[in-house]
């Protein structure tokens, strides 16, 4: 779809807000409806139109398969280190208040790094189960390629 | 628009249905003031899950194979697990009444202490993150582990002879079988 001059304008202004929202949405989740979960979905719903306009390979340059296992696994191990962090610092699992001297500010630390961390996976994995399954198509298409040849 | 989706062959089509069904709940929701539920639903059940269902449609046929007959087992259990939960909803306490569970359990903890505890405004933000955090933890280890299953079945590169692979049809027109039925 890379040459349909309509689409390639409109996703060039689409893709960079949607990211922004998507960013908006995790850091003022706080404030507005929203999380670490929605934001997740919303910044890889861009990166998947980005990949639909330019391809899969472009899309895979910008944001490779590595940093996508990496950053899935990473998430929840933020949660989770998060939680012992707490418990580290004389509180009890994913308790919040150690974190800092004012209560307030330290649940407000505390729900930002593990929205974080929701965020990071739930991007991450959206993202790497749309390409899992849509390079599917073309790895069947290798093999049956293949085979003719061969026969 | 649900019985469109169940009756509509085409899965393409459903697809676009389901996407559509997914966005007026959402804008349900959004009505409703439940803003967080809209975005969820919104953002899962009209984008996500649809882009998902496109994807996994590239390596599949377009039209759903037609299977003849009815099938009365499942019209019997679907009946019946229906009448019961009818049953059971008559017990349910009235919509919105000010004694319901909903309102005098821990919610009223949580709409007294989200401000003066947290200083947020969000209480949906803070009870996920923070009164509920083990909750949320464990939804974002099910979302990886989804990722983990998807991973180990699809990763693996498929082989040459491997049953099940076959070449895209084109897309956009109904296929014709020999013995004259649409598939």
């Amino acid at each position: 779809m890379r040459n349909n001059g309509i689409l390639r304008i409109l996703a060039r202004f689409l893709i960079p807000l949607i990211l922004l929202v998507g960013l908006y949405i995790q850091f003022h989740g706080e404030y507005s409806p929203g999380g670490g979960f929605q934001a997740g979905l919303v910044f890889s719903a861009g990166w998947i139109l980005f990949v639909l306009i330019y391809g899969l390979e472009r899309g895979l340059r910008a944001i490779p398969l590595r940093v996508m296992y990496f950053l899935s696994a990473g998430g929840v191990l933020l949660y989770a280190l998060t939680g012992v962090a707490g418990v580290l610092l004389g509180g009890r699992f994913l308790d919040f208040s150690p974190f800092l001297s004012n209560p307030q500010s330290a649940q407000q630390a505390g729900i930002i790094i593990v929205e974080f961390g929701v965020g990071l996976t739930v991007a991450s994995v959206s993202m790497l189960l749309f390409t899992l399954f849509a390079r599917r198509r073309e790895q069947w298409d290798a093999v049956l390629d293949e085979q003719d040849d061969s026969a | 628009m649900a019985i469109a989706v169940v009756r509509v062959r085409d899965l393409f089509a459903a697809a676009m249905l389901f996407a559509i069904y997914s966005l007026l709940s959402a804008g349900l929701f959004a009505v409703l003031d439940a803003g967080d539920v809209s975005l969820t639903e919104a953002a899962v059940g009209a984008g996500l899950s649809t882009i998902l269902v496109l994807a996994v449609l590239t390596v599949t046929r377009r039209h759903e194979h037609p299977t003849g007959g009815h099938n009365w087992l499942a019209l019997a259990v679907v009946l019946v697990t229906g009448a019961m939960l009818a049953y059971a909803a008559t017990d349910l306490p009235p919509f919105g009444a000010i004694d319901n569970p909903a309102q005098t359990h821990v919610g009223a903890y949580y709409v007294a202490n989200t401000g003066p505890e947290m200083g947020i405004p969000n209480m949906v933000a803070a009870v996920l993150a923070s009164y509920r955090s083990v909750d949320t933890m464990g939804e974002a280890f099910v979302i990886f582990s989804a990722a983990l299953v998807v991973y180990a079945l699809l990763s693996p590169k498929p082989r040459q002879g491997q049953p099940g692979i076959r070449r895209r049809r084109p897309i956009g027109r109904t296929h014709v079988r020999e013995d004259g039925n649409r598939s």
